[in-house]
C-alpha cells in the first residue's frame, strides 16, 4: 500500500491486476482436487471484464481469488496474484484487509443473503470507509446518499434508514452496489448480481452499475453465466469451462463471431424453438374458471378473476415477475391452495377444490415439476424408490414389472437405467436431478404436467436440454404442459399460447405468434423489451428509448420488485 | 485393515466359510452357557435358548449382507472368538450369568461387526471420537457382565467400614484363604461393601435406567413431534400447550414432588423422568420436522396422495433422523445426571442398589478427611458424558457438514 503513493498518478489503462497460473484446489471428501487450472487474467484500470461459464466452471472461485481469498474448502495452490504490482498471495492477512473494501470490493449474488437484516442500511455502508479512515461517519452518510441517488434509488434521503428487509431485491441490489463503491475502490467483483433478479428490475441495476462503474473509473470483474447480460456489461469477455479458460476477447467481436464452439453453443442456446401448433377444435383439459384466491391471513386476494385453458397435447407458459401469482394459480390447479371463488374444470368436469377431496385418479392425471429440484427429491431416497413410489402407488406394480417400469423411464428421460438406479440424490447433479423429478411425474401416466420455473435453476445448456427432453415427450406422449417462468426466452423457445400475469391478474394472453408480435399490452411490452439481446449496444438503446417514452409521460412500471 | 476398502465388496470367496463358522461357534457356544452352567430346566432357559437361535439367525443374516471383505471377516471372527475363549477360561463364573453372557457377546459381535461396517467413516474419525467409542463400548460391557467383572457382590459386606484403597478382604466367608488374598482395591464404603464392586454394579443399574427411559422419551416426544408437525393446527396447538405446561415447572422440582406423591419405585422413577424429558425431544422433533415439511418432496408426497403414515415414516424420519440420533445422546447424558442429581437427594434409586449418584452422597464425608474416593463414582459420571459428547459432536460434524 505504502509504495502506491509514491509512483505516478494511476492512468486508464495501466494494469491494476494480473493473475498467473492461477491454480485453485477443492477439497471434498478428504482430498484435494484441482477446480481452477492455471487461468491467467489482466485487467487494466477502467475495464470491465466479464467472466462468463456455466456453473462449476471456476468462475466465482477466479473472482474471488482477485482478493486473494478462497473460499471455505478451498486454496490457492499455485500462481501469481499481483494486484498493483504487490502479490496478494504473499501479502500477510492483516494488509489483504486493508485492502479488502478498500480498494477491492465484492458484490454478491443475493443482496438479501449479504446485508445483515439487524443493522440499517446506512450503518453498513458507513462500515467500510470508517473502518478504513477513508471518510468520517458524517462524510460517510452524506457520501450514501449521494451514491444512492446515482444509483438511481428512489427516496435516497430516506431510503438509507431503512433495515434490509424493508427495500426490495433490486433495490437491495443496488445498494450493496452502493456499498462496494463506498471507499471508491479500484476493482468491484460483481458475481452473478442480477441473476436472481426479475427482468425489469435487472435492467435498472445493469444500469446503475454500468453507470456507476463509467463514472469512477471503476475496474471491475462481471461474473455471470448470462452472455446477453455480460455482452452489455463488459469491455473483454473471457469464456470459462471446467476451470479452463476457453475463450477470451474483446465484447463486440466475441459476440459477433465466436471462435470455440462452446461459445457458439452458449450463444446457440437462445435460437432452440419449436413451430407452434394450431389450437385444437377440442375441449381444453384444464380450463381455470375465474378463479380468485386468497392465502389464510392475508387482507386481499393473490388472484383476481384468473381464466384461461390449457388444450391437450400443447403447452401454455404463463408468465410474469415475481409476485405476479404464476405459482398461486398452479396451487389453485393442484388443489394446495382452495378458491375463494371460480373453479378449476378438468375434462370439463369440476375438480374438488382441495387437493384432499380429490380421488387417487384425479391426483395422477396432474403432475407437477418444481423449480428446485434438491428439494422435490427426498435425499435420503434412491432414485428406484423415488419414481417407483408412483408406479406402485397408482398403477399397483411391484417386483419385476415395477424394476423393468422404472429402467423404462429412466431410459426415456436419457439416463443409463444400470448406472443411476441405486443412487442417492445427493450423487446427481442439477440437471439429472430435474430429470428424476420429470420421471417421477412421468410414472404417474398423467394427461396433464405443471412445470413450475422447471429451468431457472439451471444452466443454460442444461436447461436447454431438460426442454428438449420435455417437448420430445410432449410429442411421445400427447401430454399437456402448463409452464410457469420468467425467462421469456424459453417462453418464446416452447409455448403454443402465452399468458402474461401481472399482481394477480392475467393482463393479457393468446397464441405465441400473437404474442410477440405488437401491438402489446403495454406490461407484455415492459417485459419483452427488458430482455437482454446479445447486442452489446442494446442497453444503451434501450435506456434511451425508454427515457424518451418517459419524457412523453408513457412509461409503464413493473411490479416493483 | 488398510486394505479393506481395496478389495471388491462382492467377494463370494471368502466370505461364506469363515462367517458361518463362527457363527456356529458362537451358537454353540452360547447354547452350552445356556443348557450346561444352568443347573435346573426353568422357562428363563427355554426363553434363553430362543434367544439364542433367533440371535444367532439375525447375526449370520447381517454378517452375510454386510459389504463383505476378508479382513473384515477376519476381525470379527478374531474378536468373537477372544470373548469365547475369554469365557471357556472363567467358565465357572461366565456359565453362571447365562444372559449376561449372552448379551456380553451380542455386544461384543454387534459392536465388531459395526466397527467392519463402517470402517471407511471410523477411519476418519478424530481420536476425541474414537476415545468416546471405546469409553461407551467399555461401559456397556462393564454393566452388562458387571455379576461377572465385579469381585464382590452388589450388597455384601467385606469389611469394615471406609477402608483405604487395596485393603485386603478379611471377611474369612466371602474370601477364603485357599483362593488366595482378595484385595478391595477402591477400599470399601460407609457400610463396608466393596467400592468397586459398587461401582460396576451402578454403571449398569443407572445406565440401564437411563437408556430405557431415553428411549421412552424419544419414543413418546419424537412421535408426538412429528405428528404435531405434520398436522398442524389443533393437534399441533394443543400438544405444544401441554408441552409448555410441562416444561413451564422447573423439572427437578417437578419431579421431586411427583416422586415423593407416588413412591420411589423403578417405574415411577422411569415413567416421570421420561415424560418430562419426552418435552424437550417434542420440540426438537416439532422443529425439525417443521422445516422439512415444507419441502417439496413433502408436497409431492401429499400431492400424491399418500396417506400420514407414508408421509411421518419414509419422508419426515429419514430426513430428522441426525439430529434426533445426536439429540438422543445428550439426551441420554442429562437423563443420567438427573437419575444421579435425584439419588444424590435420596429420591432416587433406594438402598441397597448400587448407584453412582447416590455413592457419591453416602461417602461424601471422606471428602473431609482428604480422600478421593467418592470423587471415583462422580468420575464415572463425568466421563461417560464426556465420551458419549464426543461420539455426540463427531457424527453432528459427519452429518451436518459433508453434504451441504
Amino acid at each position: 500500500m505504502s509504495d502506491t503513493t509514491e509512483k505516478a498518478p494511476p492512468q486508464k489503462g495501466d494494469v491494476l491486476l494480473e493473475m498467473r497460473g492461477l491454480r485453485i484446489e477443492g477439497r471434498a471428501d478428504e482430498v484435494w482436487f484441482e477446480i481452477v487450472h492455471g487461468v491467467d487474467v489482466t485487467l487494466k484500470r477502467g475495464e470491465v471484464l466479464g467472466l462468463i461459464g456455466e456453473s462449476g466452471a471456476g468462475k466465482s472461485t477466479i473472482g474471488i481469488a482477485a482478493m486473494g481469498f478462497a473460499r471455505d474448502g478451498c486454496r490457492i495452490s499455485d500462481g501469481e496474484i499481483l494486484f498493483e504490482g504487490q502479490d496478494l498471495r504473499k501479502t500477510p492477512e492483516s494488509e489483504l484487509r486493508k485492502l479488502r473494501g478498500n480498494r477491492i470490493s465484492y458484490v454478491a449474488q443475493s443482496a438479501a443473503a449479504s446485508f445483515n437484516p439487524a443493522h440499517k442500511l446506512i450503518d453498513q455502508y458507513c462500515e467500510a470507509p470508517t473502518q478504513h479512515n477513508v471518510l468520517s461517519r458524517s462524510d460517510a452518510e452524506r457520501d450514501a446518499v449521494s451514491l444512492f441517488r446515482r444509483l438511481q434509488l428512489p427516496d435516497p434521503e430516506n431510503i438509507v434508514f431503512r433495515y434490509p428487509h424493508q427495500v426490495s431485491g433490486g433495490q437491495l441490489q443496488r445498494a450493496m452496489t452502493a456499498m462496494a463503491m463506498s471507499c471508491r475502490p479500484d476493482l468491484i467483483i460483481f458475481d452473478e448480481p442480477t441473476t436472481a433478479l426479475d427482468v425489469t428490475t435487472q435492467i435498472e441495476v445493469l444500469a446503475a452499475i454500468k453507470d456507476a462503474v463509467k463514472q469512477f473509473n471503476t475496474a471491475a470483474i462481471y461474473i455471470t453465466h448470462d452472455l446477453a447480460v455480460v455482452a452489455q456489461m463488459a469491455d473483454r469477455i473471457m469464456v470459462l469451462r471446467y476451470g479452463d479458460l476457453v475463450e477470451e476477447g474483446v465484447t463486440g467481436p466475441m459476440v459477433a463471431e465466436p471462435q470455440e464452439d462452446y461459445t457458439r453453443d452458449l450463444l446457440a442456446v437462445r435460437t432452440f424453438s419449436v413451430e407452434e401448433r394450431a389450437r385444437p377444435e377440442s375441449k381444453p383439459i384444464v380450463e381455470v374458471r375465474n378463479v380468485t384466491a386468497q392465502y389464510r391471513g392475508a387482507p386481499t386476494p393473490v388472484l383476481h378473476n384468473v381464466d384461461f385453458k390449457i388444450h391437450k397435447k400443447r403447452t401454455v407458459a404463463v408468465v410474469g415477475e415475481s409476485g405476479s401469482g404464476k405459482s398461486t394459480t398452479a396451487r389453485v390447479i393442484t388443489g394446495l391452495l382452495p378458491p375463494l371463488e371460480g373453479e378449476v374444470l378438468y375434462d370439463g368436469q369440476a375438480l374438488p377444490k382441495d387437493f384432499r377431496q380429490r380421488n387417487k385418479d384425479q391426483l395422477r392425471k396432474l403432475q407437477m415439476i418444481y423449480q428446485m429440484a434438491d428439494v422435490a427429491v427426498n435425499p435420503k431416497q434412491r432414485i428406484r424408490d423415488i419414481i417407483g413410489r408412483p408406479l406402485s402407488f397408482y398403477l399397483g406394480l411391484s417386483g419385476k414389472k415395477k424394476e423393468e417400469r422404472i429402467r423404462e423411464l429412466l431410459s426415456l428421460i436419457e439416463l443409463e437405467p444400470d448406472m443411476f438406479i441405486d443412487r442417492l440424490p445427493s450423487e446427481l447433479s442439477g440437471g439429472q436431478k430435474q430429470r428424476i423429478c420429470i420421471a417421477r411425474a412421468l410414472a404417474a401416466e398423467p394427461e396433464m404436467i405443471i412445470c413450475d420455473e422447471v429451468t431457472s435453476a439451471l444452466d443454460q445448456l442444461v436447461a436447454e436440454g431438460i426442454l428438449k427432453l420435455l417437448t420430445r415427450l410432449q410429442d411421445e406422449l400427447d401430454l399437456a404442459y402448463m409452464f410457469i417462468t420468467h425467462d421469456l426466452a424459453t417462453v418464446r423457445a416452447i409455448s403454443d399460447e402465452v399468458v402474461v400475469m401481472l399482481q394477480g391478474r392475467v393482463v393479457e394472453q393468446g397464441p405465441r405468434t400473437e404474442m410477440f408480435t405488437p401491438p402489446h399490452h403495454e406490461y407484455t411490452d415492459l417485459l419483452l423489451s427488458s430482455v437482454p439481446e446479445m447486442d452489446p449496444n442494446w442497453l444503451d438503446g434501450l435506456l434511451d428509448r425508454r427515457e424518451q417514452l418517459a419524457k412523453e409521460g408513457r412509461m409503464v412500471s413493473g411490479a416493483g420488485n | 485393515m488398510a486394505d479393506t476398502d481395496m478389495s471388491v465388496a462382492t467377494d463370494t470367496q471368502v466370505s461364506p466359510l469363515v462367517c458361518r463358522a463362527a457363527t456356529a461357534v458362537v451358537y454353540a457356544f452360547l447354547l452350552a452357557v445356556f443348557l450346561l452352567g444352568v443347573g435346573e430346566f426353568s422357562p428363563w432357559v427355554i426363553l434363553g435358548i430362543a434367544a439364542v437361535h433367533a440371535y444367532a439367525f439375525i447375526a449370520y443374516k447381517y454378517w452375510s449382507g454386510l459389504e463383505r471383505t476378508g479382513t473384515g471377516d477376519l476381525v470379527v471372527a478374531a474378536v468373537s472368538a477372544v470373548f469365547v475363549i475369554a469365557a471357556l477360561i472363567n467358565w465357572g463364573s461366565f456359565s453362571a450369568y447365562a444372559w449376561e453372557t449372552f448379551f456380553g457377546m451380542a455386544v461384543v459381535q454387534g459392536g465388531i461387526l459395526c466397527v467392519v461396517q463402517y470402517w471407511k467413516t471410523l477411519r476418519q474419525a478424530p481420536p476425541s471420537a474414537w476415545f468416546g467409542l471405546i469409553v461407551v463400548m467399555v461401559y456397556a460391557l462393564l454393566a452388562i457382565l458387571a455379576p461377572i467383572v465385579a469381585p464382590f457382590g452388589e450388597t455384601s459386606i467385606v469389611g469394615s467400614q471406609y477402608e483405604l484403597w487395596g485393603a485386603a478382604c478379611t471377611k474369612v466367608e466371602l474370601c477364603p484363604p485357599e483362593a488366595g488374598a482378595k484385595q478391595m482395591i477402591l477400599g470399601t464404603d460407609h457400610l463396608g461393601r466393596d467400592m468397586l464392586s459398587r461401582l460396576i454394579y451402578g454403571a449398569r443399574n443407572t445406565i440401564g435406567l437411563a437408556f430405557l427411559t431415553t428411549i421412552l422419551a424419544f419414543s413418546l416426544g419424537g412421535v408426538m413431534g412429528l405428528l404435531a408437525a405434520s398436522l398442524g393446527g389443533w393437534v399441533d396447538n394443543l400438544t405444544s400447550r401441554v408441552v409448555d405446561i410441562l416444561m413451564a415447572i422447573p423439572s427437578l422440582v417437578f419431579s421431586l414432588l411427583i416422586l415423593t406423591v407416588v413412591g420411589t419405585s423403578y417405574v415411577s422413577i422411569v415413567l416421570v423422568i421420561a415424560v418430562l424429558d419426552s418435552t424437550r425431544v417434542y420440540r426438537l422433533a416439532r422443529a425439525v420436522a417443521m422445516n422439512i415439511v415444507v419441502m417439496d418432496y413433502v408436497e409431492v408426497a401429499k400431492l400424491r396422495g399418500e396417506g400420514l403414515w407414508y408421509i411421518i415414516r419414509h419422508e419426515l424420519l429419514p430426513n430428522a433422523m441426525p439430529p434426533l440420533v445426536a439429540e438422543f445422546g445428550l439426551r441420554f447424558c442429562f437423563v443420567f445426571l438427573f437419575i444421579s442429581a435425584l439419588s444424590f437427594l435420596g429420591l432416587g434409586l433406594q438402598p441397597p442398589t448400587a448407584d453412582w449418584g447416590s455413592m457419591v452422597k453416602e461417602n461424601a464425608t471422606l471428602i473431609t478427611f482428604e480422600d478421593v474416593t467418592p470423587l471415583v463414582p462422580a468420575g464415572a459420571i463425568a466421563l461417560l458424558t464426556v465420551g458419549v459428547n464426543f461420539v455426540v459432536d463427531w457424527f453432528l460434524h459427519k452429518t451436518s457438514g459433508l453434504k451441504s
